[in-house]
């Protein structure tokens, strides 16, 4: 059964997706859209990547985002920059409090070693994927490669730094349920898969869903909570509107 | 934090450079030589990037690094690794103690972000790697950065997830020192930042040496 969404008004749901756990999934996501992200069941991990469809060299930039907001995780009221100063998606809901930044993604031997193997030979569609594999096969779609693989989010993943600098990623974050709202601030190129979190524990190789809704919403208005978290996304905002002029 | 002087003698150097506040360098380093940063006259960010010299697809990568190693800032006994999951080059001497993996480099658009619209003429690292990269030639463009070390600089992250950039922690003749393990192309910018306290409102030069 589908997440329900009943704070969207159904007249504004453009489509929904359930996207398989360790599976890819791209859409080119229009200024004047959200996407929100839902994991149903708790646990799930959604490694991703943004571009400005119009120009793939400019593309979300996590050094650019961590320091334009002083923070380093992402949560309702922070934007997602590219390297150009615009913002490229803008987090205006989430019910989840915590979106990793600074892991990167999941490789075939790092879930080799984690969760054994398995090929397709012998498993099928349940053989074990991975973050990078994955990446590289969705953006090549695109004619993107290794060279546009960037510094990735990983939402509904929390590793927080302790004051030596050590990461440690939280067991107890994941909520069944939990959904971030995701606002194109460009016709943004959203790239992401359903692997497992680089950091998260070994055992049983079994990535969880999550379930997708892409919906019209309203743009940046004088209070909103993005704009309104820190001046410097006053400032982001205008560069993104001044793109379209 | 734990400080680790080098036994390496400056004038056995091969290779011994000055490079001026604002200035950028593009050069390859080989296999087995160690290379030093001297912070000549203290709290200089020195922002840099790695690729492998047979193969620019690989390069330095932040997230690998940082998790592998399961922790944010570099020191002695660090190994940056590449997208490969490759070590490129491994931390052999820091007598500043810590380095900054996060902040990336500054560009004439995150300073509009982050300053002022105004900001934008002022001179940036990126800027400075745009252009070493156009004069080292084979076909490096903005493909080709990413998120940079960050030498000497300053960028503590808090368990709540609040990051900020912060007074220097190196000083006048502090340097850090590593150990190429492949052959890997360096692209410097000595940060021209005037806007926070990363260079301490005042670049300055820095030196660089090889040792074969």
């Amino acid at each position: 059964m589908f997440s329900p969404t009943p704070d969207i008004p159904e007249d504004k749901v453009r489509f929904r997706e359930v996207v398989l756990g360790g599976a890819s999934w791209s859409h080119v996501l229009k200024r004047g859209s959200t996407l929100r992200i839902i994991d149903p069941q708790g646990g799930a991990n959604v490694s991703a990547l943004f571009f400005n469809f119009e120009l793939m060299v400019e593309r979300y930039n996590m050094s650019d985002t961590l320091k334009a907001q002083h923070v380093a995780f992402l949560t309702t009221g922070r934007a997602l920059y590219s390297d150009m100063g615009r913002i490229l998606v803008s987090v205006t809901d989430d019910t989840s409090g915590w979106h990793d930044t600074i892991c990167g993604h999941s490789t075939a031997s790092l879930v080799e070693r984690k969760y054994g193997k398995a090929t397709f030979q012998e498993h099928r569609n349940k053989y074990h994927r991975n973050g990078r594999d994955s990446f590289l096969v969705e953006l090549g779609k695109y004619g993107l490669g290794t060279k546009d693989l960037v510094p990735n989010a990983n939402f509904f993943s929390k590793v927080t730094v302790d004051d030596t600098g050590g990461l440690h990623f939280d067991e107890s974050h994941a909520k069944a349920g939990a959904h971030v709202d995701l606002r194109a601030g460009l016709n943004t190129l959203v790239v992401l898969n359903t692997c497992p979190h680089p950091l998260a524990p070994c055992g049983t190789y079994d990535p969880k869903p999550v379930h997708l809704v892409v919906y019209s919403s309203e743009p940046a208005g004088p209070d909103d909570v993005v704009r309104k978290f820190r001046p410097e996304n006053d400032r982001g905002l205008i560069l993104t509107d001044r793109y379209f002029m | 934090m734990s400080l680790t002087l080098s036994p390496l003698n400056p004038e056995q150097a091969t290779y011994d450079e000055v490079i001026e506040a604002g200035d950028g360098w593009m050069y390859e380093i080989k296999k087995g030589q160690t290379f030093r940063i001297v912070d000549l006259e203290g709290n200089q960010a020195v922002d840099i990037l790695f690729y492998s010299a047979a193969n620019a697809d690989e390069r330095y990568s932040a997230v690998d690094t940082i998790r592998e190693q399961r922790a944010i800032y570099l020191t002695t006994g660090s190994t940056l690794l590449s997208t490969e999951l490759n070590p490129m080059l491994t931390i052999t001497a820091d007598t500043c103690g810590r380095h900054d993996t996060l902040g990336g480099a500054c560009a004439a658009e995150s300073n509009m972000v982050r300053y002022a619209l105004e900001k934008r003429y002022m001179h940036n690292c990126r800027d400075t790697f745009l252009l070493q990269m156009a004069e080292y030639g084979h076909d490096y463009s903005k493909r080709d950065l990413t998120s940079n070390v960050n030498f000497f600089m300053n960028v503590p992250v808090t368990p709540d997830g609040k990051l900020t950039f912060e007074d220097g922690i190196s000083d006048a003749g502090k340097y850090v020192e590593m150990k190429a393990e492949m052959d890997v192309v360096a692209l410097i910018s000595n940060c021209p930042q005037l806007n926070n306290p990363c260079n301490a409102y005042n670049p300055t030069p820095i030196r660089l040496l090889i040792w074969n």
